[in-house]
């Protein structure tokens, strides 16, 4: 992907507000890799957490919203234990799913009539209430 | 000694077997578990936006009231404990939005409560070797993985659980019992928690790998601490199988089912029909039934 950097382009307002959400200076990161090395669901997503976060330094809002990474995140925090740079990464990517679930029109990412059935009885209460705190607006 | 208790949703109904043999089990240790009044769900996610103050009510509600009960409160669920635990750091830290918390719910909490593990009251309070000193029939011959997860340990500076990469304390627990407590590389990775509802194929996928890892390393059994981890790494498996033929399912126990084993306990009480897993035989096999 070509991208032209201009100083506004890196200032921009997508990417303050994520970190206004998430209480992290994305500026902090030297993109080194290791949030995405140590993530247990890199494996299932379209770029990893370090592209993510670069991918909003630059102000691609479009694209950083487009991909599944963040809705792949399952908060283990693992990259955030991990970050040399001490970003809490798992942060970033709940203010993320919060920049889709807070828009004015519905935006759920699950569909609960959708589940299977059956599945309601079988889950377990803490998956459903955390479940449902993540992805529905 | 009585211990205030807080058991959670799940622990009511899909791990009733969690709650029921970790109560059974306090009484033979000689400490009672004294559960909460009025306690509600603590939301299951401490929430990461930093705006999100809402979801910080019902955890705050449940400490505040335990302090008018007591100074600590003891937690089962891993994921009750990190929710309960960080939300009191950051209401002891955090002068701002402890008021705002306070005013909500209309209490005056500061945050002087101490957020309690099981696992930790047996090893501070009962202590590990006083423990074996207990054990009736020690799991001899059982080659256990001691899966830790993520919410027992992390964040490491909120949680002070154990070590952030390599902890011990839960193997020193199943080897107090007379088990051998096998090491495996993913002992700390995700199980998928809430994947289970957003992405089901990639919860999968997480605990194929982490059942895999410990079968490889020679595990017969994995002890769990998280009725969420338990739900993907054990009632999973039926799914694993189907995907991977050549997989072998092997039973997830919560460690108090173990720790009543261990203890002597009835077996008929130690609730196994709720495990997916049946570890009957294997129980049987290493004749501890
Ligand atoms: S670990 Fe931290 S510094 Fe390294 S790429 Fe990830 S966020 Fe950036
Ligand atoms: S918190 Fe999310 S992004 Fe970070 S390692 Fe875990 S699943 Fe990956």
């Amino acid at each position: 992907m070509k991208i032209e950097l201009t100083r506004q382009k890196v200032h921009n307002e997508f990417a303050k507000k994520v970190e206004l959400i998430s209480g992290q200076n994305l500026f902090a990161c030297y993109q080194c890799g290791n949030c995405t090395a140590g993530c247990p669901v890199a494996f299932a997503m379209e770029i990893g957490p370090h592209e993510v976060i670069r991918y909003t330094l630059l102000g691609l809002e479009e694209e950083t919203l487009g991909v599944n990474t963040y809705w792949l995140c399952a908060s283990c925090l693992q990259c955030t234990s991990r970050c040399p740079k001490g970003i809490d990464i798992a942060r970033v990517m709940d203010a993320l799913r919060m920049v889709v679930l807070r828009k004015k029109e519905r935006k759920d990412h699950i569909q609960i009539p959708e589940f299977p059935e059956g599945f309601l009885e079988k889950v377990p209460q803490i998956a459903f209430v955390s479940g449902f705190r993540k992805f529905l607006s | 000694m009585d211990y205030l208790y807080f058991p959670g949703c799940t622990l009511y109904t899909k791990a009733k077997n969690f709650d029921q043999t970790a109560r059974n089990c306090s009484l033979l240790l000689g400490f009672e578990l004294k559960e909460l009044k009025n306690w509600t769900c603590c939301g299951a996610t401490f929430p990461l936006a930093t705006d999100n103050i809402m979801a910080l009510l019902p955890p705050s509600r449940i400490l505040a009231t335990a302090r008018e009960e007591g100074t600590a409160l003891t937690t089962l669920c891993a994921i009750c404990f990190n929710v309960i635990k960080r939300t009191n750091r950051l209401i002891q830290g955090d002068v701002e939005k402890r008021d705002k918390i306070n005013n909500f719910i209309e209490k005056n909490y500061q945050g002087d409560l101490q957020v309690l593990h099981y696992l930790e009251i047996l090893k501070k309070d009962i202590g590990f070797p006083q423990l074996k000193e207990k054990v009736k029939k020690p799991l001899a011959g059982l080659k256990a993985a001691a899966y830790y997860g993520c919410m027992l340990l992390r964040p490491f500076e909120e949680m002070e659980f154990d070590d952030k990469e390599k902890p011990a304390l839960f193997e020193e627990f199943l080897e107090a019992l007379g088990a051998k407590a096998i090491e495996f590389p993913y002992k700390i990775e995700c199980c998928g928690s809430f994947q289970s509802v957003g992405s089901p194929d990639v919860a999968t996928e997480c605990a194929y790998k982490i059942l895999g890892s410990a079968i490889k390393n020679g595990a017969e059994a994995m002890v769990s601490t998280c009725p969420m981890c338990t739900f993907n790494i054990d009632h999973k498996q039926s799914d694993i199988k189907q995907k991977y033929l050549d997989f072998n399912p092997i039973p997830v126990f919560y460690f108090t089912q173990l720790l009543g084993v261990a203890m002597g306990l009835d077996y008929q009480t130690l609730g196994f029909d709720q495990n997916a897993v049946d570890p009957i035989p294997l129980l049987k096999e290493k004749g501890l039934l």
